[in-house]
């Protein structure tokens, strides 16, 4: 194993773990967070943005990282998002989440695994159609929001904390 | 707020929060000892399986593919990343002992019943419509959700948003009121 397998491998088990142990890989918690019935997911997925957000940005300030922006393709994200989104709520489970059921023995999350695989080969099949078509509308690159907005990320990060912080003070209100 | 839940699990402000660490973590040490930063994502690897499972039935045509070019088939650091998903979950509910065979969803079960061929061809269904928009969109929950979000990406935003708002609109009514 090189040493790039070995450090993904590590750094999986490690989100595997974690991911499980915030019990976020069920079926039940993704459907419940669509239904809007259980924010696990919510708690779970902003309590990492948060923290990450923070030192991604300290270290990529500090030239220490760099950062790597997807692009912002207008077609790409409006449609391939709409179309994730409604996958996700009938699979009930997203790629990575996928494979960590399988983990924890819920089984049936293999059929959604086969028909991601499956995907992403019919994905590749249409590129040379998509790049004609819904790719070509409009890219507006690989931006961040702080250049986009022409406001310090320094100012977005608090603002940004502030109003999820309110939402835990919500979600806790309302105990969902 | 209690930091474990009644079942042996941990809060998801505290295991959220410490993936966020993780993510840090990885990227300084992705930078410092490969050479290149790698953020936390799993898409990508569907592509490189579909790849690799298609090679030795076509090889030409996976080699000729402009998108299999382009990813590069192989197994790569995310791909052992998805792998190690898998150990990891496997690892954490065997010592608490939430592992749990499971054939049907309890949520599906109650709306759908319980037979799981019906089960399967939705969830593949499902599967190639959402990897077919991951794809498109550059990514899924983690890599744009958890990678893109903390790198304040515009793409991120756009993607996590139309991710939930494409998912609470299909869930509303796929599940109805009657899973409730």
């Amino acid at each position: 194993m090189s040493r790039e397998q070995l450090f993904g491998l590590v750094t999986g088990v490690l989100f595997g773990f974690l991911l499980q142990k915030g019990r976020v890989l069920r079926f039940d918690k993704q459907v419940g967070a669509m239904l809007l019935k259980d924010m696990t997911i919510f708690k779970f997925m902003l309590s990492a943005i948060l923290v990450g957000m923070v030192g991604i940005t300290l270290l990529a300030d500090a030239e220490v990282i760099t950062l790597s922006h997807k692009s912002m393709n207008l077609g790409a994200v409006l449609v391939g998002g709409g179309l994730f989104g409604a996958g996700w709520a009938v699979m009930g489970f997203c790629p990575g989440t996928s494979i960590g059921a399988l983990g924890e023995g819920r089984w049936h999350a293999a059929f959604a695994v086969v028909g991601m695989v499956l995907g992403a080969a019919i994905y590749a099949e249409l590129y040379p159609f998509f790049q004609k078509t819904v790719l070509a509308w409009k890219d507006f690159g690989k931006i961040g929001l702080p250049d986009a907005l022409g406001i310090s990320r320094w100012i977005i990060i608090p603002v940004f904390w502030a109003i999820t912080l309110l939402l835990f003070f919500w979600f806790e209100k309302k105990q969902v | 707020m209690k930091w474990k839940t009644e079942d042996g699990g941990w809060s998801p402000y505290l295991a959220g929060a410490l993936v966020g660490l993780l993510a840090i973590a990885s990227a300084y040490a992705t930078t410092q000892w490969l050479g290149k930063t790698s953020y936390l994502g799993a898409s990508t690897t569907f592509v490189r399986a579909a790849g690799l499972l298609e090679r030795p039935m076509a090889p030409d045509h996976v080699e000729q593919s402009e998108y299999f070019t382009k990813t590069k088939v192989r197994v790569d650091w995310q791909f052992l990343l998805v792998l190690g998903i898998f150990l990891g979950a496997l690892a954490a509910s065997a010592v608490d002992r939430s592992f749990k065979l499971e054939a049907i969803p309890p949520t599906w079960a109650r709306r759908f019943g319980r037979s799981v061929g019906k089960r399967a061809v939705w969830a593949i269904l499902g599967g190639i419509v959402a990897m077919v928009g991951a794809r498109m969109a550059g990514g899924c929950p983690s890599g744009h959700g958890l990678s893109g979000m903390m790198q304040l990406s515009v793409s991120a935003f756009v993607a996590l948003g139309m991710f939930f708002g494409a998912g609470v609109l299909v869930a509303a009514l796929v599940y109805g009121r009657r899973s409730s």
